[in-house]
This record gives C-alpha cells, structure tokens and sequence, in this order.
C-alpha cells in the first residue's frame, strides 16, 4: 500500500514529505557520541580539514541564541563549503584532506559553542556569473525548529568581495546583512578563528534564506 | 556535476509547519521572526550537496536488533522492518543517498544523556541506524516499534510512537528530516508537533503504513514509509 503522497495529485508532482523538528535527541541519529552513544566506524563530524589540506587553516566557532536570549544547547548545525579554491568537493571520505561537508553541535553545557575545522573558502561564482565572496553554507536543527533554517556565513576580513557579493546585496537592510559576517579573533597556534552567532529570533536575528 | 541550469521545485512553506507554531511551546521563542530573505537564483553552493557513497557504513549500522550489541543479545519490543523508497517529486528514485533515522527504545525511552523518563533503557537496544539506498531509491531498517512517551508541553503530551528520519538527497536543498508515526495510532491526531503541520493530507505523508507482504510470517512486521523530495528540474532554455 502507498502513502497518498506517492500518487499524483491534482498539481501533477509529488508532494514532499513534511518536515518535523529534529527534537532534543538528534544527537543519538546524527552525532552519536554528543548523545553518549559509541562511535560507529566512520562518523560525519566536524573536522572538515586535515593538515595536508590546502588553504589557509581555520577554526569556526559560535553559539546558537533563542528570542529570550537565551542559549540553544540542543542544536546540531550542518555545514557545506568550497574548498581554498571555490570547488565543492562533494565526494565525503574521512581519508579526504579536505571535505565539503561537516556537522556540528552545541555543547550541553559551558559556554555551548559549536565549531568547525575547517580552511577557508575560495570564492563561488553565482549564477549570474559574478563571484560571490567566500561563504559556509549552515543548516541548523533543533528541538522547536519545525523546518531547519538555512543560512551563510561570511568572513569580515573579506571587506570587497562582501560588498559585490550578489547573495549579500539581495539583503536590502544593511544591518541585517551584518548578521551574517564572522568576526576574526585570534585562535590557537596557527589557526585562525572566526566568530558567528546565530541568532533565531529578535534582536539581531541572523538572516535565513529560502533556495 | 551539477550545471547551472538545474534548479529544484520550490519547498511550498504552506506545507511544511511554521517556525511560529504556538501549539509546540518551544518553537515559539526559536522561530524567526523576519521572512526568510529568497534566493531569486540559486547558485552552485545551493544546487550541489555531499554524496556518501565512500563512507564505510558498520556491518550491522541498519540493523538495530543487531547493532548495539553488535549481534550478542536482542532488544525487547516488537519486531519490525521499516522499509521504503527515496523519490524525488517526479517519481524518479533517489539512489546512493544516506538516510539516516534514530528512535526511543520499546518502553519510550531515548538512549540519550539528557533523557531521564522513567522507563528503563534496555541494555540491547542502541537506537540508531543509517544505510544508503540502493540504485532504485530503496532503503530498509530492522528494528523494533518504539513506545509512546510523555513530555512537558501541555500538562499531559504525549507523544506517538515515532522514528525520526533525516534524508540528504541530491542537494543540500533537498535536505529533509521528518518523523514516521505508526499508522492507526491514536496519539497522532493529539500530538502537538504532528499538529505543526495545518494540511491533513501532509500529516498523511509522515505516517507509516503496515505492509503485511513484505511482513515476516513468525517473525516480524513490516511498516512502508516512502521519502519524497523535491524534485530537479532541468531548464532548457537560457534568458535572452
């Protein structure tokens, strides 16, 4: 027997199943040992990079803040980028320098960070043929968020290529477009470290993109 | 790979819940309160998504029954086999993609460090899965049918016995992770997340359904659940 969706309707496609929050325990699914699950064989985490890849080596941190203003400990954040020379490498192998994609969470307790290892991404031309600055593609999933939110995050030491970029300009409020710069600090050893707060609700809400 | 031409059918946000649903309390201070910004083009950075057909999956990753023990000791609860398709909205099968699914153990009970309900944990039962489907979109999970369990929503919530299933698909804008509910269950209609989603006939799309032919006689049942995603098109003809 099939599900009505898989029978045509009335528009001539499929509907897409309907999406449900990722709840509390998505570790346990996606990052078994945040959960206290053992490790499988291979796990999708959050060391992107290794030291052979090529680029310039980076570390990517930021905490997930509600409405209330409060932390989101629950949440699990998916990243995709462009390697140092804007080429997604879609094909994931752990023996990979260097992977497209990675996941991460923040942390039950503490100062509640994600981060990533990663490099820093080459520019991606749009569509449109211009480039668009460097930018990691974030998918964020929680308990209480029904559909994950999909946004970008940019570098602030990429002044020029942020102002031409022709995702960016799309955001009409300059000071929502802010929202979606990480800041440079200073990291540990060679690594540098850029700062992004996501902010799901009220003051300073990040921007969420539909693609 | 992926050529600039190839774009997906839009996600309709009227199908899928709000981010404001009041009925499901914690989204109400986790949802955006801005509208999301469109992409009126998307990009290479949209259109492309990871592909795992390299990453080594563990001898028993989709078998629950099997996998916390690594073969030693069986869970307790119902036998059944989840099984079903990745389709794209087209109809066309979406093969090589991961699909990945966690779930609470047959009294209710979630193998999670933040989970203290009082049915106990069973020392057999892990609650974790994750395969590739095959060339023709198929994917299938052993395991047992989780169990209902409360939560502090309402005074009294409950929620129905539920599989969560997360798919990747070909893109990162097919990305997708659901919940399968237990045709016939009762505790469907009452469940505040269910009801996140207006559309009656979307609710329809996350229920499982008893498949008695592909059941095992004096073994297990099984419960069809097909995934669909959005569909790829392909425009032909460039702006002139």
């Amino acid at each position: 027997m099939q599900q009505p969706n898989t029978q045509s309707t009335s528009e001539l496609i499929l509907r897409e199943t309907a999406s449900q929050t990722a709840g509390p325990y998505v570790h346990i699914g996606l990052a078994p040992s945040v959960a206290g699950l053992p490790a499988r064989d291979e796990e999708i985490w959050n060391r992107m990079a290794g030291p052979e890849a090529e680029g310039e080596p980076i570390e990517v941190v930021g905490t997930v803040i509600d409405g209330n203003g409060d932390l989101v400990r629950d949440a699990l954040i998916e990243a995709w980028q462009a390697d140092a020379k804007g080429v997604y490498q879609p094909f994931f192998d752990l023996r990979n320098a260097f992977n497209s994609f990675g996941r991460t969470a923040t942390t039950f307790e503490g100062s509640s960070e994600w981060s990533l290892q990663t490099i820093k991404p080459g520019p991606v031309a749009h569509a449109s043929g211009q480039p668009m600055a460097p930018h990691i593609n974030l998918s964020i999933f929680a308990r209480g968020v029904n559909v994950h939110l999909q946004t970008r995050l940019y570098f602030d030491d990429e002044t020029d290529a942020n102002a031409h970029c022709p995702v960016l300009s799309r955001i009409e409020s300059p000071t929502r477009r802010q929202t979606l710069i990480a800041s440079r600090e200073a990291g540990d050893g060679d690594r540098v470290r850029y700062r992004f707060d996501i902010r799901l609700q009220g003051d300073g809400e990040t921007v969420f993109f539909d693609f | 790979m992926h050529d600039e031409k190839t774009r997906f059918v839009e996600r309709d946000r009227n199908w899928h819940p709000p981010a404001y649903a009041p009925g499901y309390k914690t989204s109400v201070a986790r949802s955006p309160q801005q509208s999301l910004v469109s992409m009126q083009s998307p990009s290479v950075s949209e259109i492309g998504g990871p592909d795992f057909s390299g990453l080594r999956m563990g001898r028993y990753d989709n078998d629950l029954l099997l996998n916390f023990t690594q073969g030693q000791a069986l869970p307790v609860g119902e036998r059944i086999i989840m099984f079903g398709r990745v389709i794209d909205q087209f109809g066309k099968p979406v093969p090589n993609t991961l699909v990945e699914m966690w779930q609470a153990n047959a009294g209710g009970r979630y193998r999670h460090r933040n989970d203290n309900y009082l049915a106990p944990l069973d020392p057999n039962f892990g609650g974790v899965g994750r395969t590739l489907t095959d060339e023709q979109g198929w994917y299938r999970f052993r395991t047992i049918k989780p169990g209902p369990y409360p939560w502090p929503n309402d005074p009294n919530s409950w929620r129905p016995a539920h599989i969560h299933v997360s798919v990747m698909g070909p893109s990162i804008s097919t990305r997708l992770i659901t919940q399968m509910y237990f045709e016939g269950d009762p505790l469907i209609p009452r469940c505040p997340i269910v009801n996140t989603v207006n559309d009656p006939d979307a609710v329809e799309t996350m229920i499982g359904r008893l498949d008695m032919a592909h059941s095992k006689p004096m073994d297990c049942l099984a419960y069809r659940f097909d995934l669909v995603v959005r569909g790829r098109l392909q425009t032909y003809f460039e702006n002139q």
